[in-house]
């Protein structure tokens, strides 16, 4: 036998196990997973309904701002822009101009999550520290106090080795609230 | 906790886990492999494919086997994202344009999973559970199964026999993957993956897409593919909600890779051999981990590109075990990487992916590196190499050669073309050395079958689709076919006896040898390219 006849020989077996693999990898073993997930007491989300797993941002000063996102929807991503990228800089550089403008704080104390974009432009979280300068802000436009957005805030604080704040939640709670 | 405490902590987990499923797993996958029974699945599968399981192959049909089922397997893909506007769940993302269909079934059926193409706008449910999601399997499949036969090319002796493709294919799939990707998949669901079958979630007034996430993520890691459903990759947070997850994913990554060298030393009847390769293994997975994580922990911005519930020490557990394995799945964004961080990660994928490697390929990537050091060796005392009772002749040393050096080649080759077309200037994302690097990068994972990117490069002109397909296809069955010629003429060889000339291959000097190998066949070749790149990036 040729080597091209040994080839086609074995890449027509190939085809009839790749179209019987295809039904158990890619219909059967799906479809069981998807079967799975619907069982009620498994406390499964698998439709992400009313999810606080991403953020996206909301319009109103009365809700906290998540980091910003280079992602456009509904494609997630990042900004894949390098560390000695110099227009990338400024672009950094105008953002904590003006989260320091918006939440009046001096620049120094914007923390990097603030100005930094994430890598699935969907981040829900943001750090205790920008949560906390936010705070006042948000308490005036919303009418509630500052202490009753502080704990709104360590409400929705967590995390297992890190410790980081879900605004998605957050500002569920704050709709809730006022 | 501090960054620094919590990130040697999940390190730890990680460790432990890992050497939890050591022994059994490996152990398991010895007696999967050979096992002389079929059970009732698997007879129910050769009978549809009209396979005779208990005949054996010679290495040169065992290819043919390889190389058939791999064609049909991009034909089949390519149908199926050129018809996608007929399948159901394609949500009127409609057909697949022509160069991005050859370039994602060429990447999916390689186990490289570079991904030109954007998930949420291009890909619907169909494609992704009956095209990718199957390759995801069966080309994790393919590489165990080669393992494999170079394992019984060392263990046989004077036969021209090396197993039967369908049967390792068949069983590596459906006793190995398939019942721990399901299980995982149900893990991933309970701690907030999603497996949805609907186009998009609403989340405060913003469509945010979701697709059946789940099934796909548990095979995509275990598999080393790396292929995201969604574009973030395991950066999405319907991809990876939590640390839990996270430290998850990063196990499954490693597992079989790892415990694939306990496989090895079973069947080859010392697990001492084994354990030398895991070794140097772990040595220089360590080596690099300590280098991507501090450069990132001390970088300018280390949470650009990250995920907050990540943070620093997380992104870069996961950068180093993607890279260091043939996966290519991301958490957080290699391309906002520091020069050194971004650096070490392209050093892994440049050592040829072998600490430990993807599924298969890293065993029998590093299996061809020890025959180059033990070559190495034999030329310093000037006596004919042995490996495993066998000896490396000029047929052996000449296989193991052209492995290696398949992947350099068309990666330099590649890369030199792209940095010189004037078209590519319009698709890179950053100026200067750091351009190059998106470059390097995206050729280095091609030509290792990895699908990591520096992702700000825009990769959909038809050079790029074309070049980069071709890199993968190369990258990927030049190795192969030169290990199974191997494996051929390994087998056909009655064993040498030791003798007190041998040396043996299971202590700190053969380990030295072999790591030394690694990291010097990648030095001699790379460091002028890297000199360009990442290391004129991290040094200014």
């Amino acid at each position: 036998m040729t080597s091209v006849e040994n080839f086609f020989k074995q890449a027509w077996a190939g085809l009839r196990i790749l179209l019987v693999l295809t039904v158990v990898c890619g219909v059967l073993y799906p479809m069981a997973v998807w079967g799975v997930s619907r069982i009620p007491g498994l406390h499964a989300n698998a439709e992400a309904t009313d999810t606080t797993l991403v953020a996206v941002a909301r319009e109103g000063d009365q809700y906290f701002v998540p980091r910003p996102s280079a992602a456009t929807l509904p494609a997630s991503g990042g900004s894949n822009k390098g560390e000695l990228n110099e227009d990338y800089d400024k672009v950094i550089a105008e953002r904590r101009t003006e989260i320091a403008r918006r939440e009046g704080v001096a620049e120094d104390q914007v923390p990097q999550d603030a100005v930094t974009a994430s890598a699935s432009g969907l981040d829900p979280h943001i750090s205790p520290e920008y949560a906390a300068i936010q705070v006042p802000r948000v308490a005036r436009a919303s009418g509630l106090s500052e202490e009753k957005v502080r704990e709104l805030v360590s409400a929705s604080t967590g995390g297992t080795f890190t410790t980081t704040v879900n605004v998605t939640a957050l500002n569920r709670a704050i709709d809730a609230a006022s | 906790m501090s960054p620094t405490v919590a990130g040697l902590l999940q390190v730890g987990i990680l460790v432990v886990a890992l050497a939890t499923a050591y022994r059994p797993l490996g152990d398991y996958m010895a007696r999967v492999y050979s096992a002389t029974r079929h059970s009732k699945v698997e007879l129910a599968i050769y009978r549809l494919g009209r396979i005779n399981p208990d005949s054996e192959q010679k290495w040169s049909t065992y290819a043919y086997g390889v190389l058939g089922f791999s064609f049909v397997g991009v034909v089949l893909l390519y149908v199926l994202q050129r018809i996608q506007g007929w399948l159901p769940f394609d949500f009127d993302r409609g057909d697949v344009p022509s160069g991005m269909a050859f370039n994602t079934a060429v990447s999916f059926v390689t186990n490289t999973n570079w991904q030109s193409y954007v998930p949420e706008t291009v890909m619907g449910h169909s494609v992704q559970m009956a095209g990718l999601t199957v390759q995801n399997f069966v080309s994790a499949a393919v590489g165990m199964a080669v393992a494999m036969a170079l394992v019984r090319g060392f263990v046989r002796h004077r036969t021209d026999r090396l197993g039967n493709f369908w049967v390792d294919l068949v069983r590596g799939t459906v006793r190995i993957l398939l019942p721990i990707a399901f299980v995982f998949a149900i893990v991933l669901i309970a701690l907030g993956v999603t497996m949805s079958l609907k186009s998009g979630v609403d989340v405060d007034g913003q469509v945010v897409a979701n697709a059946p996430v789940a099934a796909q993520e548990a095979i995509k890691e275990l598999g080393t593919n790396g292929g995201g459903v969604l574009n973030a990759n395991s950066a999405h947070p319907f991809e990876n909600p939590n640390s839990w997850t996270n430290l998850i994913e990063i196990f499954l990554i490693l597992v079989i890779p790892v415990a694939l060298t306990r496989t090895f030393g079973q069947l080859v009847g010392n697990r001492k051999q084994g354990h030398v390769l895991l070794g140097v293994m772990g040595l220089i997975w360590s080596a690099m981990l300590t280098v991507i994580w501090v450069a990132e922990a001390t970088g300018l911005r280390p949470l650009e590109g990250k995920e907050l519930r990540f943070g620093v020490p997380a992104s870069a557990l996961f950068a180093n075990s993607t890279t260091s394995t043939s996966t290519g799945a991301v958490n957080s964004m290699h391309d906002s990487f520091t020069g050194l961080g971004g650096g070490g990660a392209m050093l892994n994928m440049l050592f040829g992916e072998m600490t430990p490697g993807g599924v298969g390929t890293g065993l029998y990537s590093i299996l061809v590196m020890a025959i180059i050091a033990m070559f190495l060796a034999g030329l310093m005392v000037g006596r004919t190499p042995e490996y495993l009772g066998k000896k490396l002749g000029r047929k052996e040393v000449t296989a193991a050669a052209v492995s290696i050096l398949a992947m350099p080649t068309v990666l330099l080759i590649g890369a030199g073309i792209a940095a010189i077309l004037p078209s590519t200037q319009g698709a890179l994302n950053n100026p200067g050395e750091h351009g190059l690097s998106e470059i390097l990068y995206a050729y280095a994972s091609a030509s290792n079958n990895n699908g990591s990117a520096f992702a700000g490069i825009t990769v959909t002109n038809d050079w790029f689709q074309a070049s980069l397909g071709v890199c993968m296809a190369f990258g990927r069955f030049i190795p192969i076919i030169a290990v199974l010629a191997l494996a051929g003429s390994l087998a056909a060889q009655r064993k040498v006896p030791v003798t007190a000339g041998t040396l043996p291959t299971t202590g700190p000097l053969f380990a030295t040898l072999l790591g030394g190998s690694i990291v010097l066949v990648a030095a001699l070749t790379f460091v002028p390219a890297l000199a360009l790149g990442p290391i004129a990036e991290a040094l200014l």
